[in-house]
């Protein structure tokens, strides 16, 4: 059997302290036609289309294709300035033109629908198939559809919207809110721990107030949340009263914020505490590993993958990294910056491995800006290091936007999310 | 053509080997790199000028360190957006930066947080990757 040969293989390599399954597995598995190493991305998403891009940008010899089904791929990121108005789709969508034509990179537009790691084979939708070294699966999330009763992929595309995978998600909870009446009522739901984006929900409600208090201003947000607290939250909180008094209302998982059924004909939720009717109702559902991990067995019981935190190499199956929202990263939170970071400690450790060398152990970032309104902007930002519990925030590093921030620094903090924007999609698919 | 494995008790123990493996890795080229945080800061205490280190140009360590500067600095250190851009700089340059930002010195919003996640050997190995790398000129 495939698998036992590899994990006994694994733990082998395991055992003598040398790093990844490059100088085992793979090197057996490889053709000894291919004249190039081969990698094949699965996903051109945050984590997906940098690890692509930084494969050729280090190693131009390599050969890299990337499947992705999307021509244009919108960034959840800005999509809530989308939705509140401040941007439109046009700015938040990215092609993969530059990969192609400036990094080589063999952009191949369908889905996998299996990996076949015996033979170093994804097959894709269109029935082709095609043949890797190493693989990088970044697919980013899907829905647990059935944890909240009622609600279903179905009803997520005609009443009540998730909008937390960019696209047409996002046209569908923008044309709501245009269309709702003054005084109307907009209920998000925030799911528990962890999920895509910590701090979305919220710069969500904060942008949505933006575009009610200027057009709608008898209308009222209500978020139900699945936790006790949320990212950010003693700032968000502040920003609110001042920005939007009244407006906004936050109620926890043991004051009613928990829903477990919601009813899209009524359009109404259920949480331990009753019935509330929406005009608009944002069901951002509980979230796991995207499909294709799932089915290929990538996932652990938690429904993430788990991973080397030095390659992002699958500790299910060697020769296939899981990076992004996708894995397990530690103290890292599910965000593009993350997923990019992901994306480039996963191609600079491959290209040690096929040169033979251990890879250096990373540092790996993040920094996510949220937007309260045009001119306040507040942040959080993360040092992590590798230590035997595995990723870790530095002490000392890292934190929030001060709370006592002026105006002038939360100006500037606002300026710095757009310039965030425009040199990580230029990083990434420029 | 999916695979599905099947967890056993072989999973434990793989788990249990992967922890040692991981601490093996992470502990070796720490020491091999003279870059533990924990090290650093002890030493930067009982430093009281900084000692000017010798240029050692591009490394692994360097450049895994220094990946994640592009995504808010742009690739390469060009910047196209308002964050300032570090491509061009010399190695010299960007190294007194990092520790400015990190000691406080140097004013910043965001910077100063992330300053303070490397030591001054990391910053070192930092500055002389973006300092070098994907310059047309050195
Ligand atoms: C409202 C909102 C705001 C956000 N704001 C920020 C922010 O300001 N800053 C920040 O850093 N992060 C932000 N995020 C988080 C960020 O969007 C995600 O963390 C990031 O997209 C994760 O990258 P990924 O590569 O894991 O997944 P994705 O970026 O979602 O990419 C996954 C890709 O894989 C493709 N795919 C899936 N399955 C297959 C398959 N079988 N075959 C081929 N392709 C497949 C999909 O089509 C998709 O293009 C925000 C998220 C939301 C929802």
């Amino acid at each position: 059997m495939s698998n036992k040969l590899s994990r006994r293989d694994f733990n082998k390599l395991l055992l003598s302290g040398v790093a990844g399954s490059a100088f085992g597995v793979f090197g057996g598995a490889r053709s000894a036609f291919a004249a190039k190493n081969r990698v094949v991305v699965i996903g051109g998403g945050f984590g997906g289309a940098a690890a692509a891009k930084y494969l050729k940008k280090l190693d131009p010899t390599l050969s890299v294709t990337l499947i992705e089904p999307k021509e244009t791929f919108y960034t959840c990121p800005f999509s809530n300035w989308v939705l509140g108005g401040l941007k439109t789709m046009q700015d938040i969508g990215q092609t993969y033109t530059v990969l192609k034509s400036r990094y080589g990179i063999d952009v191949v537009l369908d889905s996998a629908v299996g990996i076949d790691a015996a033979k170093n084979a994804v097959t894709l939708k269109s029935g082709r198939v095609v043949k890797y070294d190493r693989l990088i699966v970044s697919p980013g999330i899907d829905f647990k559809w059935k944890a909240i009763e009622g609600y279903s992929q179905a009803v997520s595309e005609t009443r009540m919207p998730h909008a937390y995978q960019a696209g047409a998600q996002t046209i569908l909870l923008h044309k709501q809110l245009l269309a709702m009446p003054d005084g109307g009522r907009v209920v998000i739901s925030a799911p528990g721990n962890p999920f895509r984006c910590p701090p979305g929900p919220y710069e969500r409600a904060s942008l949505i107030a933006n575009y009610l208090k200027k057009n709608k201003p008898k209308s009222k947000i209500i978020i139900l949340d699945a936790k006790e607290k949320f990212s950010k939250q003693a700032l968000f909180k502040k920003g609110w009263e001042k920005l939007y008094p009244g407006m906004i209302e936050w109620r926890g998982s043991t004051t009613g914020g928990k829903i477990t059924m919601v009813d899209a004909a009524a359009m109404t939720v259920t949480t331990d505490f009753g019935v509330e009717k929406g005009d608009v109702i944002n069901i951002i559902a509980p979230q796991q590993a995207g499909k294709i991990a799932f089915d290929c067995g990538l996932t652990d019981a938690s429904g993430w993958c788990p991973v080397n935190p030095i390659t992002f190499e699958s500790t299910m199956h060697p020769g296939i990294h899981v990076i992004g929202d996708a894995c397990i990263a530690g103290a890292m939170p599910k965000s593009g910056f993350a997923a990019s970071s992901h994306g480039k400690v996963a191609a600079a450790s491959i290209i040690r491995l096929f040169q033979g060398k251990v890879p250096a152990p990373p540092s790996l970032v993040n920094t996510c800006y949220s937007l309260l309104a045009p001119g306040y902007g507040i942040s959080v930002a993360g040092v992590y290091k590798l230590s035997a519990e595995g990723i870790i925030e530095i002490p000392g590093s890292g934190g929030l936007t001060p709370l006592d921030a002026d105006d002038e620094k939360l100006a500037e903090e606002a300026t710095f999310a757009q310039g965030w924007y425009n040199n990580i999609v230029q990083d990434i698919w420029g | 053509m999916l695979f599905i494995i099947t967890l056993n008790k072989e999973d434990n123990i793989m788990r249990a080997k992967l922890r040692l493996w991981l601490t093996f890795c992470v502990v070796t080229p720490v020491l091999l790199l003279f870059s533990n945080t924990g090290m650093a800061e002890q030493a930067a205490a009982t430093k009281v000028v900084k000692p000017v280190s010798k240029a050692v140009g591009a490394t692994p360590r360097g450049q895994v360190l220094s990946l994640s500067c592009s995504s808010c600095h742009g690739t390469d250190g060009k910047s196209v957006g308002i964050m300032p851009s570090f491509y061009g700089k010399t190695p010299q340059y960007i190294e007194t930066a990092l520790l400015e930002f990190k000691s406080g010195k140097r004013y910043s919003t965001v910077m100063g947080r992330h300053a303070k996640g490397y030591s001054d050997d990391e910053i070192h190995l930092i500055a002389q990757y973006c300092g070098t790398v994907g310059h047309k000129t050195k």
